[in-house]
């Protein structure tokens, strides 16, 4: 593994993912335990006492059916993070995509007895939000620019990606970087829509391949090539801004749990 | 196998998720340790993910969370 060959430490990290698993609060994390670390059951019981998703979901959903409406409140607060920058990064509009993660939770809130329980929660609060984002996209015809789109492309895995050297020795340094992470903003925004939405729900909310797939209606496998193409495309784009500006301060603090979400579980 | 860089990036992304069988994986991993080029390009795309995964590159508005609690009561309170 090359995070090895790196010599990171990250047994410091642990604290660092257990606060996020926290802060989502049984998003998706609380059941897992943090990988790779040794004080992994710790973690995993720290984030079980204090997660509102111990209480079960299904128990709360049910309870606001029967009446109970205002646990519909602690029902989404996992959520919340999820449905806006879902939707955010699909629209790149911050007061765009908070009125639409609102509208969004009060759609949920009125649909609530729709959930059938077939589908976790969060995919069915993805599906509804991604929905959302897709009907103000075409409201707002910035979607004009994926008639350029040529249809079939997605089929094929020919493309020439970006040559760098320099950068890849500084990852932690970049994640301090305020512009590099709005060049990334831009570069993901600028991704056509059916890549994007991809890349959102599998490599920002970290849905995995058949949530993914449930929440757009398309099937894994598709899911998969579209997820590469926007990876790739997004490598392209951003080469240019990720070997400039070099040296740059060694940062203060560690990355946060997001660093060692996936790839180093 | 001995692969070219060209078929090296097909699976980058595959190689990223973990999702490449072991003989593809051999050989891609062959590529990876006399390929600098192919390395670089790797590790710049695992770098991108990483940085689409740090919460800080996404951050919700402040106040975000009270104004849509406020709204969801407004909604609750009228229906």
């Amino acid at each position: 593994m090359l995070w090895k060959r790196k010599g990171i430490d990250f047994t410091n990290y642990c604290y660092l993912r257990w606060a996020q698993d926290s802060y989502r609060a049984g998003y998706k994390y609380a059941s897992k335990a943090c990988f790779g670390c040794p004080s992994s059951p710790k973690s995993k019981i720290k984030v079980g006492m204090n997660t509102a998703a111990t209480r079960s979901e299904r128990d709360l959903i049910a309870r606001v059916l029967a009446g109970e409406t205002e646990l519909f409140h602690e029902l989404i607060r996992p959520y919340e993070r999820l449905v806006y920058v879902t939707i955010f990064a699909i629209l790149k509009n911050e007061t765009e995509a908070e009125d639409a993660a609102q509208e969004v939770m009060i759609s949920a809130f009125r649909n609530l007895k729709s959930f059938r329980g077939e589908a976790k929660f969060s995919t069915w609060l993805v599906t509804i939000a991604m929905n959302e984002a897709r009907k103000r996209l075409r409201k707002a015809k910035v979607a004009a620019e994926d008639s350029l789109d040529e249809p079939g492309v997605e089929e094929e895995g020919d493309f020439t990606p970006a040559v760098l050297t320099d950068w890849r020795e500084i990852p932690l340094a970049a994640l301090e970087r305020k512009e590099l992470r709005a060049k990334l903003q831009e570069a993901v925004a600028l991704l056509p829509e059916k890549y994007r939405e991809v890349f959102v729900l599998r490599d920002i909310e970290e849905l995995n391949q058949e949530e993914t797939a449930a929440a757009l209606g398309i099937n894994v496998t598709l899911v998969k090539v579209r997820l590469h193409r926007a990876r790739m495309m997004l490598q392209k784009m951003l080469a240019p801004y990720l070997n400039s500006q070099l040296p740059l301060p060694v940062q203060g603090k560690p990355a946060r749990g997001g660093f060692f979400r996936r790839w180093f579980q | 196998m001995n692969l070219e860089c060209k078929h090296v990036w097909e699976h980058i992304s595959g190689y990223l998720d973990k999702q490449l069988d072991a003989e593809l994986l051999a050989a891609i991993e062959k590529h990876l340790e006399s390929c600098e080029v192919c390395s670089a390009i790797l590790d710049s795309t695992r770098n991108i993910l990483v940085l689409t995964a740090d919460d800080r590159t996404y951050e919700l508005p402040v106040g975000y969370s009270d104004r849509l609690h406020a709204r969801l009561k407004e909604v609750m309170r009228r229906s």
